[in-house]
């Protein structure tokens, strides 16, 4: 008699109907379709829906269908080429009031996406999907680093009352781009105090000073190695940065590495919803902190368009009441480390954290300001490409907006609250101000939908192979080990489907890699399935009763299979923790298909051939 | 059906020596190929060169392919680019080249299939595989070897068969590699990938013959080791073949039937499989003999206990 608890058929019956579940919407397929949105995200109606089609039908482009969802169009259509065709017609008469986008939609009934399943996404070799290239702005990172040295050593020779004529920012040494603060002292001035004074806030930087009639000029050069540190801090930020929000998107293997000297390289298989990608991408964001002039009128500025010397203008605030700011920097966003959502005897307010060089600077403003207000300024960046005579042209808009504006209640260094705000402005501040700590600015520089790599006729192909040669598998083990082979079949079967399902509940996109990992999986299932048959038929060979053989056999194959598995897991697990891009998606299904391989070989194995053999009082010979 | 109805017996370790000799032979081989032909590395590694162009009328793909192609660019890979009038070309480094030229040549190309074709953009691709990925690869190596060595030294208490898992685990990707400098069959990323597959089987192999090999020492611990590991190679002989045949089916399906872009990943997958199989009957034992395996190393308690019978 073989006996099996009964928890466990009732374990493996309900991972089979889960994994059934969460597998079934990959049976579907995706389809082509084109995803309209307005720029400004407001919703598509259902009037706008119903014009889009109308347009379609006019044109003669066919297409199965389209909806509204999450306040988007979409439109499915049943092949790459109509969609091609609707993208270029609709690109023609609406591309003022849409952003269009290619995509693909599942074609899974509306029932199960009510349940919240999706199909594994394809990945970028198997479906095409986004390619971005971005450009760090390197000049700012540097421009930036200066103008904080400068900031610096003007207080320096400030405070040591030494008198200056000018202070500017040049190139020495061949560069191209300003790498030098050159500080020219007024007439009287004493080179030595000047040297004294600078010494402290320009350290790390090249002196050389000059004796000219006007007066004693310095030049303090950033060194070479500290300029290149600076843009390589910047990229990696932004790599940092750029994987965070990629993450956000909910993207499985995607790729963002460097390229070449000043720029990033952002893949996203699978994905080819560029209105939804650009919008969280593309937007580049700072920040500045800058003392209000409270003796100027602004609303005056605005009308006569006389912008007092050292101010700013800024009419796009978020009371919509233009304001002059003085045009020196307290702090900037790469200076800010966090912004919260915190509480405050006033009610909800921001908390805000500087870094240490940026708290000394806002100590001393904040002691001699205390009292007047202080404007926070976004600046946000983004690239607008546009279609002019076949040409696309791509233009940087720039945007400068004043997100707050807020009185000085005290002296404070790099911790303080910004109050007086509701809740939802102190959510959305806090969302800003988080945005606005990017360090560098990027751009987009290139853009690229992908088609597959592999080309259409390529995946279908390969998908055939695979289940051709899954069949043979089927067969040759049915053949091979008889009653038991079927067995076997069962349980590759149920292996594929739970591992489809695990890789469906992950949103993992299934790529070449991922076959092969497949594959991998497939061979390593077989080879529980035989070496529990194998060691069964030996124990038959030594004259062992049936049933007591089906005992030994799997017994005596567990610490094999446990052992070979768990070796083979380690390297999947280490690689998928060091590897990137195609190694980890590999790494992904080999270690989730080693657990759903050992479930389905020792336990659903186990149950089957115990449900048909354990109930049986005398039992002849096996069909092995 | 049963392939294997008598227990073989063949003399693995009697022959090692040959088997050794075969293995530096084809690893020096593969080194010697690697260093002088090299791999025929594919876009991914090396760069390329990316052109756009766009159409009046919806680009016609096959004519393009065969126009580049006649105009001397070799695997250039053609898709649409975001419309069905435009198209995007990749191709590997043309380091001979300027890139107006390249524009040229491909610009008098396209013009063969359409005279309004422009090609829009040139732009030249950096290697794909950039240090991070590489840096995190050779991490990732390092640490797969480290822990697997430490797994088996753990479960066998014997750092011996770890060394021997760990050879025949560097051996069938060298083999691979040699294989691909000889044919030069272009190398991918999904190559790759093939590769990691290799090691798996090859490491999954390797562990079945060794849970053996502990199985025989513990039945029997005064049996010279020699004819433990024998016996252990031949008992596991038919599950090692039958899997691998079983595998295979799916490679080779995949290798006839899935068309030109999955043919180099699904030969390194044959190959590896043949690699692996080889190593783990031929070799993996074998280093461990050599390394002087006994009963003992696989059970140390067993040599206390013995100690503590003496009077």
């Amino acid at each position: 008699m073989l006996e099996y608890a009964r928890w466990k058929y009732i374990l493996i019956a309900a991972v089979l109907a889960v994994g059934l579940l969460f597998a079934l919407p990959n049976v579907f397929g995706e389809a082509p379709a084109l995803q309209l949105a307005h720029a400004d995200h407001s919703a598509v109606t259902a009037a706008e829906a119903h014009d889009v089609s109308a347009f379609l039908q006019q044109e003669k482009v066919p297409f199965r269908g389209a909806y509204v969802q999450n306040g988007r169009l979409i439109v499915r259509f049943a092949d790459v080429p109509d969609q091609l065709r609707g993208h270029d017609a609709i690109n023609g008469k609406f591309a003022k009031k849409y952003i269009s986008a290619l995509t693909l939609v599942p074609r899974t009934p509306a029932w199960l996406r009510g349940l919240g399943l999706k199909p594994m996404p394809l990945g970028l070799d198997l479906s095409g999907g986004l390619d971005l290239l971005y450009e760090v702005d390197i000049k700012s990172a540097v421009r930036q680093i200066l103008q904080t040295y400068t900031q610096d050593a003007s207080r320096a020779l400030a405070e040591a009352k030494v008198p200056v004529a000018n202070v500017t920012d040049v190139a020495t040494g061949g560069s191209t781009l300003p790498n030098t603060i050159q500080i020219t002292l007024g007439p009287q001035a004493s080179l030595s105090a000047a040297e004294h004074a600078i010494a402290d806030p320009l350290r790390g930087l090249t002196l050389t000073t000059s004796a000219e009639p006007g007066g004693a000029v310095i030049q303090a050069t950033l060194p070479a190695d500290k300029i290149r540190a600076r843009e390589n801090y910047a990229i990696e930020q932004n790599i940092s940065i750029l994987r965070n929000r990629v993450n956000q998107l909910g993207v499985s293997e995607p790729i963002v590495q460097r390229q070449g000297n000043n720029r990033i390289d952002v893949q996203l298989p699978g994905i080819q919803n560029m209105a939804e990608v650009k919008h969280l991408l593309g937007q580049t964001a700072s920040l500045e902190f800058h003392l209000n002039d409270v003796v100027n009128d602004a609303l005056e500025a605005q009308q006569t368009g006389n912008v007092p010397l050292g101010d700013k203008l800024y009419t796009d605030t978020w009371n919509g009441m233009p304001i002059l700011l003085k045009r020196e920097v307290i702090a900037t966003g790469d200076q800010l480390t966090d912004a919260t959502v915190g509480e405050s005897t006033q009610g909800p307010a921001v908390n805000v954290t500087l870094d240490s060089r940026a708290g000394e600077n806002m100590l001393r403003t904040t002691k001699a300001n205390v009292g007047k207000p202080m404007g926070v300024v976004l600046i946000t960046k983004h690239s607008v490409t546009k279609e002019l005579d076949g040409q696309k042209v791509t233009k940087e808009v720039t945007t400068e907006k004043v997100i707050n504006d807020a009185t000085i209640d005290g002296v404070f260094s790099d911790r303080f609250q910004i109050t007086g705000l509701t809740l939802a402005d102190a959510q959305d501040l806090a969302i800003l101000l988080r945005s606005g700590s990017f360090v560098t600015p990027i751009n987009l520089v290139e853009e690229r939908v992908i088609g597959p790599s592999l080309g259409r006729e390529n995946i279908r192909m390969g998908i055939a192979a695979l289940v051709i040669g899954m069949a043979g598998v089927l067969v040759f083990m049915a053949l091979y080990y008889k009653v038991f082979g079927l067995v076997a079949d069962a349980v590759l079967v149920a292996n594929v489907v739970l591992l489809t399902a695990l890789l469906s509940m992950m949103h993992a996109s299934l790529s070449l890699p991922g076959i092969a990992g497949i594959i991998l999986t497939v061979g390593i299932a077989v080879d529980a399935n035989v070496l529990i048959y194998e060691r069964i038929r030996e124990e038959l060979r030594k004259g062992v009763s049936p049933q007591a053989a089906i005992r030994a056999g799997f017994e005596k194959a567990f610490s094999a299979i446990a052992d070979s598995n768990v070796t083979t897991g380690i390297a999947g697990l280490v690689l998928w923790i060091f590897g990137t891009g195609a190694i980890r998606g590999f790494a992904v299904v080999l270690v989730l298909g080693i657990a759903t391989s050992m479930f389905t070989s020792l336990m659903g194995s186990r149950a089957l051939v115990t449900l048909m053999y354990g109930g049986r009082r005398k039992l002849a010979r096996l069909h092995i | 059906m049963e392939f294997f109805s008598h227990q073989t017996n063949f003399q693995f370790m009697a022959t090692r020596k040959v088997w050794f000799g075969l293995s530096i032979v084809l690893m020096l081989a593969s080194f010697a190929l690697l260093i002088t032909r090299g791999l025929n590395l594919a876009i991914d590694f090396t760069g390329g060169v990316t052109a756009q162009a766009t159409f009046p009328v919806t680009a016609d793909l096959s004519a393009v392919r065969s126009q580049i192609a006649a105009a001397g660019f070799r695997d250039a890979v053609v898709e649409n680019f975001g419309s069905s009038r435009a198209i995007a070309i990749r191709l590997p480094p043309e380091p001979k080249q300027t890139s107006a030229e390249l524009r040229d040549r491909l610009q008098r190309a396209l013009q063969k299939v359409n005279a309004g074709a422009t090609v829009q953009s040139l732009s030249v691709v950096g290697p794909q595989v950039g240090s991070e990925l590489k840096k995190s690869a050779m991490w990732a190596l390092t640490f797969t070897l480290l822990f697997i060595f430490l797994y088996i030294a753990w479960r066998f208490h014997t750092w011996r068969l770890s060394l021997g898992a760990i050879l025949a685990v560097l051996h069938d990707p060298i083999l691979v590699l040699g294989f691909f400098a000889l044919t030069q069959i272009s190398f991918d990323l999904n190559v790759v990938a093939a590769v990691l597959a290799v090691i798996g089987y090859s490491l999954n192999d390797t562990v079945v013959v060794f849970d053996r090999i502990r199985e025989r020492f513990e039945g029997n611990r005064r049996l010279a080791a020699n004819v433990v590991l024998d016996q252990a190679i031949n008992q596991t002989l038919s599950r090692t073949i039958m899997t691998k045949v079983v595998t295979s089916i799916v490679v080779v399906a995949l290798l006839v039937l899935g068309g030109p872009v999955l043919r180099g990943f699904s030969a390194a997958l044959l190959i590896g499989i043949l690699a692996g199989t080889y190593s783990s009957i031929y070799i993996s034992s074998a280093i461990a003999l050599e390394c002087g395996l006994t009963a003992e190393h696989l059970f140390p308690s067993a040599r206390k206990a013995a100690v503590d019978e003496l009077p």
